[in-house]
């Protein structure tokens, strides 16, 4: 299990905006009537993207109000999920992988680059103040390792000397594409394709 | 080896583009209406003369789950929930179906929403697959547009809505029960089972739970018939499959190919080889972290099916291989998937909330040489003690890779660890955990 820190600094007040409020109110209708607790995670997911990506405890009452539903319960759901940050992060926020595939290609490599050029510990914002970094479990694209995850984006086959090029363009608010840092469009095989050949360069 | 035609998944690369156009002219969506007009007999049947088992990594037959659904429609309302979940180490073939094939997922969704009885069906994506997520939105928007869903979905007469529910990072919640849970806005922690999901599942209704992998491949089979699918590969093991290969080779890739395939070629003809030479080869993971690994020997020879998987005692799970070479440190890499463990479990039983993190600290020590010799059977022994005793699946899959790192390689870690132990027993039998209950004086 994993434990999560609540951070001491809270706002006093959390609302969704109105765009927000929309999101969330399209959201409870996917849903049986009566069972609009389904949505809370969703709601959470809103509530970390409007304030800055992380859940203040103003933000799971207010959520509770929205919902119906009891506070502890959706204070059990943020602390459960390991995607709902419960302190500041930075701006840009790195999750570097680090699950036995991504560390067999070198992922421990990019959590040193991390370590040099953001901050020395995890989840410790960097000197500018815009970026962090976390090592997170396996993201679910082992054949492109070693990869991260910038924001929503997926930063694939990586090497140190790349991650730094990243790290130093977002210092510069650049956002750099996102993807393969080797030209793969997808998991094929690098030069050596054996399947579906007819369809290359369709 | 499958030929080019036989492959379900023609836009694995994205050679074409997902979109509906281009998912048209690649087949899907070709005579939906016909195949739901044939019935739900025909269309059970059918996925049973296939043999298709289910590709999240249990391979249950397809067809017999369909089966367990209520045949009519009581009071309650039948779902069908899509597993996109995908968070087993080394698997990565979801996140490829979900992003350039999400129409043979959604006409897939249609066909088995109608056979199981169900009008809605959600799909749980876990949170990382933010950017899969939107693909597949927009083709399901694409799809609505169309008419292939709502009211009256691909003129089939069938009503059908599909919600997509995000997870946010939970390993456990690819567990089948678990993620009900999670979708019905809870903790995912498992639920005991009976009563199973197919008739007390989502919000205590009839829910059918399958893998992307799984419901993808079925308007294809339904299209050339079962009998096709099931002339690929061997009995109780037939079709075909993606397999994910990652770790130390020189071009790690997803490539689908039928069933049985020899491990061997996978990873000498797809992946370009292991880094260093076939004989640099430690070891491989067969099937996601969960899977014991198999040592070189077993790897010349293996098929890649769940069978002979099986009689190898390991598993083919989800088909994520893991390959391993000489220039790794294997203890490290079985103590970093005991760390992932460790970090996933969700904490409702006992055995595996503890035993997790025992294993962990336990190999990790190994991994340094900083253990005794005696620890390796109490290793083994903790295992013993976490499998078997959990609610959910997760025991056995936090235990199994511990278990065949000690099965294969317990010489290397007793090289390494060379310590006597610290209380020199009196008796000689292996070291239990709680041996101190067994000897008198103590008790």
């Amino acid at each position: 299990m994993a434990v999560k820190k609540i951070s001491k600094v809270q706002p006093e007040k959390f609302e969704f905006n109105k765009k927000n409020k929309e999101t969330a109110d399209s959201i409870i209708k996917n849903y049986p009537s009566g069972k609009q607790q389904s949505a809370v995670m969703a709601l959470l997911y809103l509530a970390q993207k409007q304030n800055d990506n992380w859940i203040p405890l103003s933000a799971m009452k207010y959520i509770a109000k929205y919902l119906d539903m009891p506070y502890i319960k959706v204070y059990e759901v943020a602390t459960f999920y390991s995607m709902y940050n419960l302190t500041p992060v930075g701006k840009y926020f790195f999750q570097v992988c680090t699950t036995t595939p991504c560390m067999l290609r070198g992922a421990y490599n990019l959590v040193d680059v991390c370590k040099r050029k953001i901050s020395d510990e995890e989840n410790c914002l960097s000197e500018d103040g815009k970026t962090s970094w976390l090592e997170v479990e396996c993201l679910g694209a082992c054949v492109n390792a070693p990869m991260l995850q910038l924001n929503d984006d997926y930063y694939e086959d990586l090497d140190p000397v790349k991650l730094e090029q990243i790290i130093d363009k977002i210092s510069n608010d650049e956002v750099p594409q996102p993807g393969s840092y080797r030209g793969r469009l997808s998991s094929e095989p690098e030069n050596t394709r054996k399947t579906l050949i007819g369809n290359k360069n369709a | 080896m499958l030929e080019d035609k036989d492959r379900i998944f023609q836009n694995l690369y994205n050679d074409f583009g997902a979109d509906l156009t281009s998912a048209k002219q690649r087949g899907d969506w070709k005579d939906t209406k016909e195949i739901c007009g044939k019935g739900r007999e025909w269309i059970i049947n059918e996925i049973k003369v296939s043999e298709l088992r289910g590709r999240g990594g249990a391979g249950f037959p397809t067809g017999l789950k369909w089966s367990f659904a209520p045949k009519e429609v009581g009071s309650r309302p039948h779902y069908l929930v899509i597993n996109a979940d995908e968070s087993e180490p080394g698997t990565c073939k979801d996140r490829d179906i979900l992003r350039f094939e999400p129409h043979k997922l959604i006409e897939g969704c249609l066909i088995a929403s109608y056979a199981v009885n169900a009008h809605k069906c959600y799909i749980y994506i876990r949170g990382e697959y933010f950017n899969e997520g939107q693909k597949l939105q927009t083709a399901i928007d694409e799809a609505y547009k169309d008419g292939l869903l709502g009211k009256n979905s691909a003129g089939t007469n069938w009503e059908l809505d599909i919600y997509i529910h995000y997870g946010a990072g939970a390993y456990i919640c690819g567990e089948e029960t678990a993620l009900l849970e999670s979708i019905e806005g809870k903790k995912g922690q498992p639920r005991l089972k009976p009563p199973f999901p197919a008739l007390i599942g989502l919000y205590g209704c009839p829910t059918i739970i399958n893998n992307v992998e799984t419901i993808s491949v079925v308007p294809t089979i339904l299209r050339r018939g079962g009998k096709w699918f099931s002339s690929l590969g061997r009995p109780k093991n037939t079709g075909s499959k993606i397999y994910c290969i990652s770790g130390n080779v020189n071009n790690p890739c997803n490539v689908e190919e039928e069933m049985g395939i020899p491990l061997k070629e996978l990873i000498e003809k797809h992946a370009g080889g292991v880094i260093g030479g076939w004989d640099n080869l430690k070891a491989v993971i067969p099937g996601g972290s969960s899977m014991p690994l198999l040592p070189k020997e077993t790897c010349e020879t293996i098929k890649m099916d769940f069978d002979a998987c099986v009689e190898n005692k390991t598993g083919l799970g989800t088909a994520g291989i893991v390959v391993i070479n000489k220039d790794q440190d294997i203890i490290k890499c079985m103590a970093r998937i005991a760390r992932f463990y460790k970090h996933e479990s969700c904490g409702q039983c006992t055995p595996c909330r503890e035993g997790s993190g025992w294993m962990w600290r336990m190999l990790e020590r190994m991994a340094k040489g900083e253990a005794t010799r005696d620890e390796v059977d109490m290793l083994l022994d903790v295992t013993k003690q976490i499998e078997g005793h959990t609610i959910c699946a997760f025991g056995e899959g936090s235990s199994w890779p511990v278990q065949g790192l000690i099965r294969n390689f317990k010489d290397e870690i007793i090289e390494r660890n060379k310590f006597d132990p610290i209380v020199k027993k009196q008796k000689d039998i292996p070291y239990l955990v709680d041996q101190h209950l067994l000897e008198k004086e103590n008790a």
